[in-house]
């Protein structure tokens, strides 16, 4: 209580604990929901997948580092071994979705539009930040559609939400849990060394030649692991780091269009299937490779816009 | 010996390309990086707590997620469907190319209507194949091949460099924590900002690039016969 009470603690800073909070608990009610549930064939691995999960979410601030670390280590536990499962869920119908389109209509897109709406106004009008901003946007969108329909009571909300965490699942914890590897990877000196072995290649101060290697590396490295988010923990820590940031480049510049410059590989490669692969499915196409011979033009004028925006931005 | 702190990085790449379990991988890196690194189980534990609740902002998905089910449930999907369905188009290639500003701009608010499987097959494809059809043209199974490469295309790019025009996209996010963990400090609105001018590029692109492949398309299956000066 007393981070709450404390005049020294930004307003921003103790809404955005209030968030986690928040986040936290609707993890734990996702855990607790299913643990009950007859229905999931894997009632303990989902609860304590999402109970582990949420009891960091909420307090960790308050719980010694190693205590979070043991909770994230146990909370990975059943995701590896595939024990964190979907339980009954209760998606709306065709003729839900159309008979609440024909009462509400087009109005729809207000609370749909109002979480980008308020992250863009408190992070540009408040020293509150986007993430409370977001926050905000999400409280107008439950008290319109509540106006919108008297159907949509809290209970609603509760289980939508259970429901789509249920259904993306573990997986999307992957960019937390790069980032925790990215932090480790810095921690033990991991950038150093591949400082060391690409300097053999990279003529040192040489900005240009590093924004280079660092953009197509992005790609290609992408392209190998199907994934931009793991390549840039990667990328950035060996090599944007030292052959780039170091001879003081822009690190807004390079950390954002370096993400976006691995997107380019994500449009090349069969590995990143969610995007290219299952779309060739679900459309029935004949070709396995359809979707992404329509990408590689545009991926291919991307880069090279990209590196050029980076040398010039810099 | 200081090679050896590579081991972990080898570890995420032959991982991924391998398609073992994503989180299996990090994992494991994560172990062997401490051991080589001589952080020890303790430093371990310690790095990977402080790291993951100081990255617990990109978790604000699940805040995000208490509304978009319920949107969905009171026919958000239903009502961009009417709004598209509103351009009139003369070309399967224009069809594509509404739906990537359409889903450029709603992209950047983070919302989403279900992707290929939710939104391209069974709104734009019938409205791409439709257009063709009141030129008087049948479509040809090799176009509509090709049709269906472009949709998903342009579904792709315009989601991949306009989703991260959201302030507090998970994208900016990690970039943030990635530069925090080398030293830098920046925000996430001026990660967007400098987004904004990829972001109109890409669409841009992807749209032209459709827009005359569709074109030379039509002329390769149907001839010159109709319109081919607009």
């Amino acid at each position: 209580m007393s981070f709450f009470m404390d005049v020294e603690i930004p307003l921003g800073t103790k809404l955005l604990e209030v968030i986690f909070i928040v986040m936290g608990l609707l993890s734990i009610y996702t855990g607790i929901k299913n643990g009950l549930d007859e229905e999931n064939p894997s009632r303990l691995g989902t609860a304590l997948f999402w109970c582990s999960l949420g009891i960091v979410l909420a307090f960790g601030r308050w719980i010694p580092p190693v205590i979070d670390g043991l909770l994230v280590v146990i909370m990975t536990i059943p995701a590896i071994l595939r024990k964190v499962k979907v339980g009954k869920q209760n998606p709306p119908t065709k003729e839900e979705m159309e008979s609440a389109f024909n009462r509400i209509g087009m109005k729809i897109f207000v609370p749909a539009l109002s979480m980008g709406f308020f992250a863009i106004i408190f992070a540009l009008y408040t020293n509150m930040g986007a993430l409370v901003g977001i926050g905000a946007g999400v409280l107008v969108a439950i008290i319109l559609l509540m106006v919108y329909s008297k159907d949509n009571k809290p209970q609603v909300f509760l289980d939508d939400c259970e429901r789509l965490l249920s259904t993306v699942g573990p997986l999307s914890m992957l960019p937390m849990l790069l980032a925790s590897l990215g932090a480790i990877f810095t921690a033990a000196g991991v950038g150093d060394v591949i400082a060391s072995l690409v300097g053999n290649i990279v003529p040192e101060g040489n900005v240009n030649v590093g924004i280079i290697v660092y953009a197509i590396g992005m790609m290609l490295f992408t392209m190998i692991m199907g994934n931009a988010f793991a390549a840039i923990t990667v990328m950035t820590v060996g090599i944007a780091g030292p052959f780039v940031l170091a001879y003081g480049a822009n690190p807004v510049v390079i950390g954002m269009i370096g993400l976006t410059s691995g997107y380019c590989g994500t449009l090349c490669t069969p590995m990143a299937a969610n995007f290219n692969i299952v779309p060739v499915a679900m459309l029935d196409m004949k070709d396995r490779m359809g979707v992404i011979k329509n990408q590689i033009v545009p991926a291919l004028i991307m880069i090279l816009f990209q590196i050029i925006y980076m040398i010039v931005l810099k | 010996m200081e090679y050896a702190k590579l081991l972990g990085i080898l570890i995420v790449i032959i991982g991924f390309a391998m398609k073992m379990d994503s989180i299996l991988i990090i994992m494991l890196s994560a172990v062997v990086t401490a051991f080589v690194g001589g952080l020890g189980i303790t430093g371990l534990l310690e790095t990977l707590g402080t790291s993951f609740v100081s990255n617990r902002s990109m978790a604000i998905f699940i805040l995000i997620m208490l509304v978009t089910g319920t949107l969905e449930r009171n026919g958000l999907k239903e009502a961009a469907a009417k709004l598209i369905g509103k351009i009139k188009s003369a070309s399967a290639g224009m069809v594509i190319g509404a739906y990537g500003i359409m889903r450029a701009i709603f992209a950047a608010f983070n919302v989403s209507f279900g992707g290929v499987a939710g939104f391209v097959r069974p709104i734009i494809m019938p409205m791409a194949t439709g257009a063709v059809e009141a030129q008087g043209k049948k479509v040809h199974e090799d176009y509509l091949e090709d049709i269906k490469g472009m949709a998903s295309g342009m579904e792709n790019i315009a989601w991949f460099f306009c989703q991260v025009l959201f302030v507090g996209g998970s994208g900016a996010l990690l970039v943030q924590s990635t530069l925090a963990s080398l030293g830098y400090e920046v925000e996430l609105i001026d990660l967007a900002k400098i987004e904004i001018p990829v972001a109109i590029v890409a669409v841009g692109v992807g749209i032209i690039y459709y827009f005359i492949k569709d074109k030379k398309l039509v002329k390769k299956y149907y001839g010159n016969k109709s319109n081919s000066k607009a």
